[in-house]
């Protein structure tokens, strides 16, 4: 039986078998070698991004000193003095509790609030439907659209913020879990189950753990809702008690036109999000998600 | 387990099984009998969509029968439970939050049968069978597949299972590795007597792992044939008895239906479709 080219019918040329020896590799140096220091600077994560942080503090410098006009933009510099002076004397701290009170309340309140649902989701049809339909009806209404309403059911004060954060947590939240509970892997669930568990330990040792980098997903976009929305709120209505959240700090520096403390305000609202994110949620990936390598 | 006994240990009476896709209703099995004792490998051979992996579902307890009856060790099969472990083909089943000493003494602890501390010696005892003492720290994603599936048969056998369910567990790994665990499984089998039902397409697979061979005919899934098979290995692959014996199985499974029939893919079963 002769060969033939695929193509063009020309038969395949025969040619020798050959062996040999590897060709000695000890010109190339040590097979595994250290990057060098600079190389393994810029691979790290939090250079690269304190790079970027820091090339935008410099930009934001230049050009406040640039417009000259400490009114509408004030320097990097002056922000910070008073930043540090507001935190230096306390009231920063203060309205940063303030704030931070009802945001825990309603953050815990809606990830509960969330698990129960999902979790009625998954075991039944008909909750599934519930959750889908609540879901798709409230996820797009802004929570400071409700704040009105709730002013009106609660008034003034920690109820009504509390309200509108869970409203915003909420949905988010159980979006994220329903959607990472419906993509577990078919096998795991069968093995699941082919082990006898059923019910809140089946949710909580096969569907929690393995839909984990969905949820955690929807924690974060949770946490940044919770976050906007305060802030949104206490800018609207201002002050309850005698001492505001940061979003009535800012609000008072403006009706002052004290510029700087607008940004210092602003600039502590962003810190406050930047260290949840890059420390809390960094090391619950770190521990989890990473380790077991559903994320890189 | 190795206790031999009069009975069968798996009995399956004229079970009839359906499932639905949101359009059809698809007859998978129609009236299929197999008796199982205790030491077989029991292989369940058939073109694709005959159902066989349904059978296997059901005997897991994952699928009720429309009709007739599944009994194994003298205990209808109602649910899926402990007593028949499955192994399957995705190397998803393990779970990546554990490592592999805990993915293997996972089950042991879910079923609530043992000890903490027991639970450990098994698992470490089926770990170093199946040869990866060195690697029981290591999480999931950090092995290969073929360690993967070791994993998966220690974890099974870890329980002392009345019957491993096995569902064409070789058939994503490439024809080397395959082999490889061919072997690894025969020679665990030597050496542990477990009983395991073995669901495959491939008639090569069929004769070197199993000792016994039924034959399921195409859509839906009838007894066509059950078959000896336990005298052949690898080592006989270029015997005429192999060769024949395959070419019997290929006509059993192909010759009197048409190539086509054989050929219909088959359907994805949505188990996750049907709330519990």
């Amino acid at each position: 039986m002769s060969v033939t080219h695929p193509f063009k019918g020309v038969p395949a040329r025969p040619r020798p078998d050959f062996e040999c020896e590897p060709l000695d590799a000890s010109g190339i140096g040590d097979v595994e070698r250290r990057l060098s220091p600079i190389e393994r600077i810029l691979n790290n994560d939090a250079v690269r991004r304190a790079g970027v942080l820091i090339a935008l503090l410099v930009v934001w410098e230049l050009y406040a000193r640039w417009a000259d006009n400490p009114l509408l933009f004030p320097t990097f510099t002056t922000t910070l003095e008073t930043f540090v002076h507001d935190l230096l004397d306390g009231t920063l701290l203060d309205r940063t509790r303030t704030s931070l009170y009802p945001l825990a309340l309603g953050y815990v309140g809606g990830i509960v609030l969330a698990a129960i649902l999902t979790s009625l989701a998954v075991s039944s049809r008909i909750g599934a439907d519930i959750l889908t339909t609540l879901t798709a009806m409230f996820n797009p209404l802004p929570a400071i659209a409700v704040l009105p309403l709730a002013l009106i059911w609660f008034g003034l004060g920690i109820p009504s913020l509390v309200f509108v954060i869970i409203h915003s947590v909420l949905w988010a939240v159980s979006l994220s879990t329903l959607t990472g509970f419906r993509s577990v892997p078919e096998t795991l669930r069968l093995s699941g189950r082919n082990y006898g568990l059923k019910g809140i330990r089946y949710v909580a040792l096969i569907l929690i753990p393995a839909a984990f980098p969905t949820i955690l997903a929807g924690l974060k976009i949770g946490w940044a809702f919770a976050w906007r929305t305060l802030v949104a709120a206490e800018l609207v209505f201002g002050v309850s008690s005698r001492s505001g959240g940061l979003g009535w700090y800012i609000f008072e520096a403006r009706a002052q036109l004290e510029t700087p403390k607008v940004f210092a305000g602003l600039f502590t609202v962003i810190l406050i999000g930047l260290l949840v994110e890059s420390v809390i949620f960094r090391a619950i990936a770190a521990k989890t998600i990473q380790k077991w390598g559903m994320q890189r | 387990m190795t206790r031999i006994e009069a009975r069968p240990l798996v009995d399956v009476r004229d079970v009839t099984l359906q499932y639905k896709t949101p359009e059809h209703l698809v007859t998978a099995t129609y009236k299929v009998s197999c008796q199982v004792e205790a030491g077989d490998r029991y292989v369940i051979l058939g073109p694709s969509g005959c159902g066989k992996s349904t059978l296997l579902k059901a005997i897991g307890g994952f699928i009720k029968p429309v009709g007739g009856s599944i009994v194994v060790n003298g205990r209808e099969v109602r649910e899926p439970g402990p007593d028949r472990m499955m192994v399957f083909q995705e190397f998803e089943q393990l779970m990546p939050w554990k490592t592999v000493l805990q993915n293997v003494m996972f089950p042991m602890l879910a079923a609530g049968k043992y000890l903490r501390s027991e639970a450990r010696d098994r698992a470490l005892s089926a770990i170093e069978k199946v040869g990866l003492a060195k690697f029981k720290g290591v999480y999931p994603h950090m092995l290969s597949g073929g360690m993967k599936m070791r994993v998966a048969i220690a974890r099974a056998m870890a329980l002392e299972p009345d019957v491993l369910l096995m569902d064409e567990p070789f058939a994503a790994l490439d024809a080397l590795t395959r082999r490889k665990m061919q072997e690894e499984l025969l020679a665990l089998w030597d050496s542990l007597r477990f009983t395991v039902l073995f669901v495959t397409h491939s008639i090569e697979e069929a004769i070197v792992v199993g000792s016994r061979i039924l034959i399921l005919s195409p859509h839906p899934g009838r007894v066509r044939a059950e078959l000896e098979a336990g005298a052949l290995s690898y080592a006989d692959v270029d015997t005429p008895e192999f060769g024949a014996l395959s070419k019997r199985i290929h006509s059993l499974l192909f010759e009197e239906h048409a190539a086509p029939s054989a050929l219909t893919p088959e359907p994805k079963l949505q188990l996750a479709a049907t709330p519990r």
